[in-house]
């Protein structure tokens, strides 16, 4: 047995968008364990039920995330609707679900781009992130905002989408899904990107069922789990099927990711060409009474919202348990035995969000 | 596509308990899919939620207990478990022992000691 170091790796670091800290036990230069810390930006979002009542939380609870805001908002109003028994309306629900696979579309590129950026591919970065302002653009012209959309409420959702506004975003998407192509190539077939992730940061099916994995990084060890199978939202009435790797490599990881971008510009055609018509919310009265634990898909996999409530305006509680929280144990056994040089590249390949994962 | 209709269930169980629990739902193959903790009425509310993908069903064992009730940590069984238990322990204040990786308070490094316990 070699000599031990211990090497502190982060908060700061330039791959890391966000802080996290690990302690890096190294025997030359392989990882032999590491010990991760977190906590540098907790913001204690969820003890704001104390002040805010249950309509204000949806926004709060949308910007736990710059990335995944919809979403939070959305699995939150969808956890509240099921304790207050509402129904929301079908045209409702499918703008949800666009917004929602849209979401999906501009993370997974903003990751394929931060990876990209990590192996120092830096023109596929560039066209990553460039097609992801498209997604952004419609962001805007559908809610207004580029990062925290505010469209979700109780009982539905505050905005609507035109039919000629769904055309424009059919057309563009198509015009995406011809640009994705080329960069799919890239990113599954160059040599370089081969040489930095296959066979990298393996994480084995029964490793990532063990050690709780979520979303994509479950599914590229072959672990078929996507909360969009329980059936909220319009996923019900859509055609799709989890998409899965059985090898559990970083490149594994990058493939599953970029057939869900396919897969999502899929079902928002799906939706568009089925889209109802009728109300965009429900009316809702009185204030919730109950418990509920609400699951839903987020880009990085299943995120959990427990609302606990006791018939006032405040809730009792209300917790949000990220995709992220779930795969840090798993991402420390993939470093293990790891090459010290390729720790920022596996840190990178969960999708880590630590705003998120501290809330 | 086929949905399979989620189950939710609500299993109130005492801290001598848990560990048994915990362990039949091991042994079943169900996944630890969440912990956390609220503080109702004066009492901690301990929810351990696990999964079972491939019938969408939830099981959810609850502990009620004090502040000062004593709770076994559950990361023999689940070793990621310490995340979780690490946070309710800074948060809440839940007399968590033997966390295979015990942060001792420092997870979320904030000033404040049991925020949540109010």
């Amino acid at each position: 047995m070699g000599k031990q170091s211990i090497i502190p790796f982060g908060p700061q670091h330039p791959v890391l968008p966000e802080p996290i800290h690990l302690d890096l036990v190294i025997e030359d230069e392989k990882i032999v364990e590491a010990i991760p810390s977190i906590g540098f930006v907790h913001r204690g979002l969820e003890g704001l039920v104390k002040k805010k009542d249950f309509n204000e939380m949806t926004y709060v609870v949308e910007r736990t995330c710059g990335i995944c805001s919809f979403m939070h908002g959305m699995g939150y109003c969808e956890a509240v609707e099921n304790v207050m028994k509402v129904e929301v309306p079908d045209r409702g629900k499918y703008l949800r679900t666009i917004w929602a696979e849209m979401s999906r579309i501009h993370s997974h590129l903003l990751w394929l781009g931060l990876l990209a950026d990590a192996f120092g591919f830096e023109s596929l970065f560039y066209q990553c992130w460039r097609m992801r302002e498209k997604v952004l653009d419609l962001f805007e012209l559908t809610t207004g905002g580029r990062c925290i959309f505010s469209v979700n409420k109780i009982g539905g959702v505050l905005k609507d989408i035109d039919a000629e506004m769904l055309q424009t975003m059919l057309s563009v998407f198509e015009e995406m899904e011809t640009e994705l192509k080329t960069i799919r190539k890239t990113f599954l077939f160059d040599y370089t990107v081969e040489s930095r992730l296959k066979g990298v940061g393996v994480l084995t099916k029964e490793q990532a069922h063990n050690l709780g994995a979520a979303g994509p990084f479950a599914r590229a060890s072959g672990v078929k789990i996507d909360m969009r199978t329980r059936g909220y939202g319009a996923y019900p009435d859509l055609d799709f099927e989890p998409i899965t790797s059985e090898i559990g490599d970083s490149f594994a990881r990058c493939d599953v990711r970029i057939n869900e971008i396919f897969q999502a510009i899929d079902l928002i055609r799906q939706m568009i060409g089925k889209m109802p018509s009728g109300e965009i919310s429900a009316v809702v009265k009185g204030n919730p009474n109950g418990e509920y634990f609400m699951r839903v898909e987020q880009p990085r996999g299943e995120a959990i919202y427990y609302v606990k409530a006791n018939g006032s305006k405040f809730l009792d509680r209300m917790r949000v348990r990220t995709p992220t929280f779930a795969n840090l144990p798993g991402m420390l056994e993939t470093l293990k035995g790891a090459d010290l040089a390729d720790v920022p590249l596996l840190i990178l390949t969960i999708d880590p969000c630590i705003s998120c994962t501290e809330r | 596509m086929e949905v399979k209709n989620p189950t939710n269930i609500l299993e109130e169980i005492t801290p001598a308990d848990l560990l048994g629990q915990v362990m039949t739902q091991k042994n079943m193959g169900r996944r630890l899919s969440q912990i956390c903790a609220a503080y109702v009425n004066e009492k901690l509310e301990l929810s351990y939620s696990f999964a079972e993908d491939d019938t969408n069903l939830y099981h959810t064992l609850r502990l009620v207990i004090d502040k000062e009730t004593e709770v076994c940590s559950i990361t023999e069984f689940y070793p990621y478990a310490f995340l979780y238990e690490n946070e309710m322990k800074e948060l809440f204040g839940v007399n968590i022992q033997m966390i295979n990786l015990d942060y001792q308070n420092r997870l979320y490094r904030i000033n404040e000691e049991t925020p949540f316990l109010k």
